[in-house]
């Protein structure tokens, strides 16, 4: 289990130091930072292992976290936990920088001393402890005594991540499905290898205790009720093929907590009690039929020693009726690069020298268009015999679309002891596809 | 040197470098990193020409990057370019650049190197200064190649000035270093020995570190240095503290200067002139005198100052051991020093001490601080001097103080230093055993170093005080008490048991009578510790067991019952298992009379150089051994042995010698075997030997290998092959080994007989003939040996092994098989040997023949005569091919020369003969001269071909008696040549 857990800024230094047991040292704090902060090469492994202890560490900007253990841990449950404790700063007090935890670092302590008891994971579910951990401090006389064994009640309890005797007026949810679609593509058009890793993110405003269902066009259950169902639903799914392909094959997917496994286990359908506010209620990842929205047409051609001319043509492959946004090409420049002309005819173009690239954004594109851009770059000669490597052309966007192709069928809300029905709560589906490393070689 | 201004600063660079420092993160430092390169670049860009400054700035800028960790690959051209300006600050930051980042760039170094011959040859001293520590600081191959011939003259030239004639010292001196053989001082010798007496200090400084390190590489050509550094120094010495200004150090004239003089000095033997020998002394009295006056000031510098030129002083008295006036002073200054508050100090003083201890003059001088060295070793903090103290203590130790010296040291050792601890241990141990006066004193510190840190004591240790003890009479009663004592505290180390085991089983007897310690007791004793010990001390404990039995009758029973029971007798090592069995089935089926010849008393040990001290020198290292404790070692040998040489052939032995080491070995486990052919196990010829019943005992005991552990003297490797040819034969038949014999001395010379010729009689005595015939075809061969029995009596137990010692296996194989065991009287047997020459060799084969000749264990090795030679393929060639090759293999690796006198005289047909049967071709008509005699042939190994071409030139004319060869042998391989020389010479 978890031995202990660090925060440094970026230069090393200690900002949050939380001991659970007593295996780890004081000298444990300063051995990640000389081995790995400070290391000569920059430490890739997010795990690290230092005289027979083990430091599990993620970054968030120029943040490290680290936990500690000289157990054998599952290495999975480590890094879920303190992507979690992002999780819950983020939702406490915003970023997560240097001011910000050192501004904060009572309630750091005392979120601590929740999330994580003799280095077990305990609940981390950020409204189940907005509820008894406070910004302010819990006053006590504010406090009465029904609602404090109310929070015992419900910590223990089977639903630990929602309280009872929630209200609102207006019964609302909103669900985004938030895709990154991975790509790297050879020269020549062919794909090398592509994925898209997506979350449902859901935000809830509900009344009560509901009980909600959530579909969409996963390919085994469009199969089983296309099998099993009447000819009418076969008909349905029919007309709604031409509009594009109907089902979709999920690799591999993960839950919120809320979700009943045995439910999708046994019907592979999702049910749920939602926490309040906003969750994430799945990931998922695909590997076929990827929407690919955008393709990288490069061209190279080295003039001489000194002189390089590059061409890239960017097309977009989705519907004319769609816009892209936050478009953003990455073309690499040799090191030994000294001057760059570039001439572009949408969007703006540069020459980064602090990130040896040039840089063309386009703030918009509609789908199924083109558009191009050519650059001159002028070389100094070197004394070095080493050939560029050419690294690839990256792309970033954002399109209002999941490559992936999942479709959200419904999601229905059931409350039997208020009264409200599914039709009365308002849903908001939203979906948006974003570049995760999309990257074409040239 | 132009100070740099303000206006001159590169604010630029100095921008760069704040951006970077406050760079958050790795990442943004890489960011600003490339930014600025690509600023560089653009400004680096042919088609503009950029002014000094600007292009000082941007190859600092790189500099700095490169020295940030990242790579640079331009900027060099320009860094080159500023080599040529005429400003300080940019040729400074072009030579800078140069220094740091240059690589053997072909087309650069050839500018760079131009730009520096011009910087020489200009007249501006920093320029040429500028110039020389770039030369310096690159130290490269190729600077060396380029300037080595021009430095020494301008360090020597009248117009030079003083600050670069500094330059040129160190620029010289750093040259040197790195490529000796480039730096030929010849003709500059006498003139940079005269730089000694320049006016500028500075220069005198810079000089003496040059000639110090030359000096040492020759120290006759720098002969002259001697007077001269002697006059400088005592100029420095007599002046007062003023009189030196820019020199004076803390109220110290030229303390730096003064510590170089004296160490040159200490490259050379004391000065034979009177006049400067005289000087010299007085020069020492003086600083001497001078480190007893009270210092000039209370600042730490000025006694550094002073106290370095002390010990410098101090260093040199030691070295020329001559003064004994001197060396007592300098030891009683050093007495002052042992205790003063600076731990340096302290430690110094007893370094210093150490080698003061060594020279007779100040022994006695040294030993008056016993009290203060013992109080160090005791109550000092720090361990480096503690460790010190020890040391010095062991240098001073003599028969007067040993008993004092030997106490301190064991009750230190309770408290000391694990990582002393070890060195501690052999050091007692040695001092020990170098100063005992008696016998009983040297076991009662023994056992008590075992006592006390067990752990450390090596194996050595242990097996002296055994060998002492077993040499010694006198002690062996008391040693017995002792150790039959010592074992008698309930937690004791397993060292003291083995000691125990091994004393007991000896000399139990002695102290039988006393009724405490009957022999029972001691029984008892022994083995209530058996069950904590690791297996050879079991192994050991079983054979002190068996010697009990003989020793005391009475308790056969118990012991017999000891050994029968399953955890002996079955246990699941195979050593213990065997031990068990053997011992019983001896103790139940031999006589008593048996009994008491196989588990005799053991003889006592050859007498050989200290085992304990090899080790002390062998954990020290080479050098580290102060040449005194050498000579005592040597003196010690010839005391014991009867002559220093023969410790010392037994060290080389050692060093040859093919056997494992049997450093646990003791008693147990017999040193593999070190053929492939392995002997006939002794598990199996003991049930032999047994199933016979007792119709043999005697031979059936000395049959049993077993049994050899308990003859054998407790040895250290360096015995095995030490022992002379005499001790076998002299010993007495039980105190035969199985082990091969050492090979026969004349072994080397029936080898010599057999170069020239293939089949004859190998060896002859009045038991045993051995004949040859051989017969070689390319790199293989095969010889047929003859054993003819040329007595009437059968041989039992014939047995014969080839063996290849040290590295021959890997050049020679051979194969061989068994003979039949048995042979009659006046029959012969054959054996045939295949040879096959892998690579080219130097050793020969040894073959051990082993039989028994009327119950007594004959055992004898002789060399195989198989020499490089056999493979000979004779080559016919004509005089100018000859001479063609002959200039080929001109390299002096390759030749072999040897002049020797003519052993029976000249006789051409005879010398003809024995070269063709050496395997070559005799070539006539090749020589000029028709008395020489010039053959050709070529080696065949497997491996590889080996073409050898040979003149043998006698002079005839000379009187009998007086007549020599001269034999010069050529060919593509030295060991070859080598090995060919010595084994012709020996025919002639």
């Amino acid at each position: 289990m978890i031995g202990g857990l660090f925060i440094y800024n970026h230069k090393g230094e200690v900002l949050i130091s939380r001991v659970y047991r007593d295996d780890i040292g004081r000298n444990a704090v300063d051995a990640f930072r000389v081995n790995v902060i400070h290391a000569r090469q920059q430490v890739r492994s997010p795990v690290t292992n230092i005289a027979r202890t083990s430091f599990f560490h993620v970054k968030r900007a120029n943040i490290w976290l680290a936990a500690v253990t000289k157990q054998n841990v599952n290495a999975a449950m480590v890094f879920e936990f303190l992507y979690k404790m992002c999780d819950v700063m983020t939702a406490y007090f915003g970023k997560i920088s240097e001011e910000n935890i050192k501004n904060n670092f009572v309630l750091i302590y005392e979120l601590l001393d929740e999330i994580l008891d003799f280095g077990y994971p305990q609940n981390s579910e950020t409204g189940a402890l907005k509820t008894f951990i406070t910004q302010q401090g819990i006053k006590g006389q504010h406090q009465t005594k029904e609602e404090q064994s109310q929070i015992t009640s419900q910590v223990t309890g089977q639903i630990g991540w929602r309280r009872e005797g929630i209200k609102y007026r207006r019964n609302e949810l909103f669900l985004d499905v938030l895709e990154s679609v991975n790509l790297l593509m050879s020269p020549q058009g062919q794909v090398l290898s592509a994925h898209v890793s997506g979350r449902v993110v859901m935000k809830s405003y509900l009344s009560g205790m509901p009980e909600c269902k959530f579909g969409m066009n996963d390919k085994i259950v469009i199969d089983k009720q296309g099998k099993g169902g009447t000819t009418d639903e076969a008909g349905k799914s029919e007309l709604g093929g031409s509009s594009g392909k109907q089902s979709i094959a999920i690799d591999d997917c993960t839950f919120h907590q809320c979700v009943r496994l045995s439910k999708f286990d046994s019907e592979r359908s999702i049910s749920f009690i939602p926490p309040d506010g906003e969750y994430e209620l799945m990931r998922y990842r695909t590997t076929k039929d990827i929407i690919l929205p955008f393709r990288v047409i490069p061209l190279v051609r080295e003039v001489g020693r000194t002189k390089l001319e590059v061409k890239v043509v960017i097309k977009s492959n989705f519907k004319p009726s769609l816009l892209a946004q936050k478009i953003e090409v990455s073309i690499p420049t040799p090191l030994n690069t000294s001057g760059v002309q570039v001439i572009c005819m949408k969007g703006k173009a540069k020459y980064k020298a602090s990130e040896n690239a040039i840089v063309w954004k386009i703030k918009r594109m509609a789908g199924m268009k083109e558009s191009q851009i050519s650059a001159e770059i002028e070389l100094l000669p070197t004394n070095d015999k080493k050939k560029w490597a050419r690294p690839p052309i990256s792309m970033n966007f954002e399109v209002p679309f999941a490559p992936s192709g999942l479709k959200v069928r419904y999601l229905k809300v059931f409350e039997s002891k208020l009264n409200y029905s599914d039709h009365d709560v308002i849903k908001w589906v939203r979906y948006i596809g974003r570049s995760g490393i999309y990257e074409t070689r040239c | 040197m132009p100070a740099v201004s303000k206006g001159d600063g590169m604010r630029g660079l100095a921008v760069f470098i704040s951006d970077i420092r406050n760079c958050k993160s790795k990442e943004a430092e890489i960011k600003r990193i490339n930014k600025e390169l690509a600023n560089i670049r653009s400004k680096f860009k042919g088609d503009k020409a950029l002014d000094g400054y600007s292009k000082k700035k941007y190859v600092c800028k790189l500099l700095f990057i490169f020295l940030l960790g990242h790579d640079i690959d331009f900027g060099h051209m320009e860094a080159v370019n500023l080599l040529s300006s005429n400003k300080y600050t940019e040729k400074q930051i072009g030579y800078l650049f140069i220094s740091v980042l240059v690589n053997s760039n072909s087309e650069l170094i050839r500018l760079i190197n131009n730009a520096i011959k011009n910087d020489l040859s200009s007249r501006n001293p920093t320029f040429m200064c500028l110039a020389l520590h770039c030369i310096a600081n690159v130290g490269s191959r190729e600077m060396a190649e380029a300037f080595a011939g021009e430095i020494p003259r301008i360090l020597v030239a009248g117009d030079t000035m003083d600050s670069v004639k500094q330059s040129a010292a160190l620029c010289l001196l750093r040259l040197y270093k790195t490529c000796p053989d480039l730096v030929l001082m010849g003709e500059w010798t006498s003139r940079v020995v005269h730089l000694l007496n320049d006016q500028h200090m500075g220069v005198v400084t810079a000089a003496i570190s040059l000639i110090t390190c030359l000096s040492q590489k020759n120290p006759d050509e720098f002969k002259t240095c001697v007077s001269l550094a002697v006059s400088r120094l005592s100029r420095i010495v007599s002046s007062a503290s003023t009189d030196l200004q820019d020199y004076t150090y803390y109220f110290v004239p030229a303390p730096w200067l003064s510590c170089k003089l004296l160490r040159l000095l200490q490259c050379y033997p004391p000065p034979e002139d009177g006049a400067v020998k005289g000087r010299l002394v007085e020069c020492l009295e003086t600083i001497l005198n001078k480190a007893q006056e009270p210092p000039k000031s209370k600042k730490v510098q000025h006694s550094n100052a002073k106290n370095a030129i002390l010990f410098e002083a101090i260093a040199l008295i030691i070295h020329y051991d001559s003064e004994p006036n001197l060396l007592v002073r300098a030891c009683n200054q050093l007495g002052q020093f042992l205790q003063h508050r600076e731990t340096n100090l302290r430690y110094l003083a007893l370094e210093s001490m150490c080698t003061l201890a060594s020279s007779e003059f100040s022994h006695e001088a040294v030993k008056t601080h016993i009290e203060t060295v013992i109080n160090a070793l005791k109550t000092e903090r720090d361990v480096s001097v503690r460790q010190r103290a020890a040391d010095l203590l062991y240098a001073m130790c003599d028969r007067s103080n040993a008993k004092q010296i030997v106490a301190e040291m064991l009750s230190y050792l309770e408290t000391a230093d694990y990582s002393i601890r070890e060195e501690m241990v052999l050091k007692v141990a040695i001092l020990a055993e170098k100063y005992a006066v008696d016998y009983s004193w040297y076991v009662d510190t023994i056992l008590n170093l075992i006592r006390i840190a067990g752990d450390y004591v090596s194996e050595e240790v242990w097996y002296r005080v055994i060998q002492i003890v077993i040499n010694r009479d006198d002690v062996q009663g008391y040693a017995a008490k002792t150790v039959f004592e010592a074992l008698q505290a309930p937690a004791c180390h397993e060292n003291m048991v083995k000691v125990g085991g091994y004393i007991l089983g000896e000399f139990g007897n002695l102290i039988a009578g006393d009724p405490r310690s009957s022999p029972l007791v001691q029984f008892n004793l022994l083995h209530s510790k058996f069950h904590l010990c690791s297996v050879p001390t079991r192994a050991l404990l079983l054979s002190a067991y068996i010697k009990f039995i003989n020793l005391f009758p009475e308790t056969k029973s118990t012991i017999q019952e000891v050994l029968r029971c399953d955890s002996q007798i079955r246990n699941s090592d195979v050593e213990l298992q065997q031990r068990a069995v053997e011992y019983l089935k001896l103790s139940s089926i031999a006589s008593t009379d048996v009994l008491a010849t196989v588990l005799e008393e053991m003889p006592p040990f050859p007498e050989r150089e200290s085992s304990i001290l090899a080790k002390l020198k062998k954990k020290k290292g080479p050098g580290a051994v102060s040449v005194n404790e050498l000579e005592d070692a040597k003196r010690e040998g010839g005391e014991l042995n009867g002559g220093g040489e023969r410790a010392d052939t037994s060290a080389m032995a050692a060093s040859n010698a093919s056997t494992p080491s049997p450093s646990a070995d003791l008693l147990g486990l017999r040193p593999a075997p070190a053929v492939g052919s392995a002997p006939p196990s002794t598990g199996s010829l003991l049930v032999d030997v047994f199933s016979e019943g007792s119709a043999a005992p005697s031979a059936g005991v000395n049959d049993d290998g077993f049994l050899r552990d308990l003859e054998q003297p407790p040895e250290t490797s360096d015995t095995l092959l030490a022992e002379g040819p005499g001790d076998s034969d002299s010993a007495p038949p039980p105190a035969v080994s199985e082990e091969p014999a050492p090979p026969l001395p004349e072994a080397e010379e029936l080898l010599n007989k057999f170069v020239c010729k293939n089949n004859g009689v190998l060896f002859e005595n009045q038991l045993l003939q051995i004949g040859i015939k051989s017969e070689y075809r390319q790199n293989l061969g095969r010889m047929y040996l003859f054993y003819g029995n040329k007595t009437s009596v059968q041989f039992v137990s014939f047995s014969t092994t080839v063996s290849c010692p040290g590295e021959l296996p890997t050049q020679l194989n051979l194969q061989t098989k068994t003979v039949e065991p048995l042979i009659e009287g006046g029959a012969q047997v054959q054996q045939v040997v295949n040879i096959e020459c892998l690579t080219d060799f130097v050793d020969a084969p040894l073959l051990n023949i082993k039989f028994r000749y009327g119950g007594a264990l004959q055992n004898l090795t002789l060399k195989l005569p198989v020499t490089i030679n056999k493979f000979f393929q004779p080559t016919e060639m004509l005089s100018q091919e000859f001479f063609q090759r002959w200039k080929q293999l001109s390299q002096p690796q390759q030749e072999a020369q040897k002049i020797f006198k003519a052993g029976h005289g000249i006789d051409t047909e005879v010398v003809k003969a024995k070269l063709l049967g050496l395997g070559t071709a005799l070539l006539e008509n090749v020589d000029p001269n028709p008395e020489n005699f010039v053959c050709a042939g070529v080696i065949q190994t497997k491996a590889q071909q080996v073409g050898c071409l040979l003149r043998l030139e006698p002079n005839a004319q000379a009187q009998p008696g007086e007549q020599m060869y001269r034999l010069t042998l050529r060919s593509s391989k030295d060991t070859v040549s080598k090995r060919l020389c010595e084994l012709l010479s020996e025919q002639f």
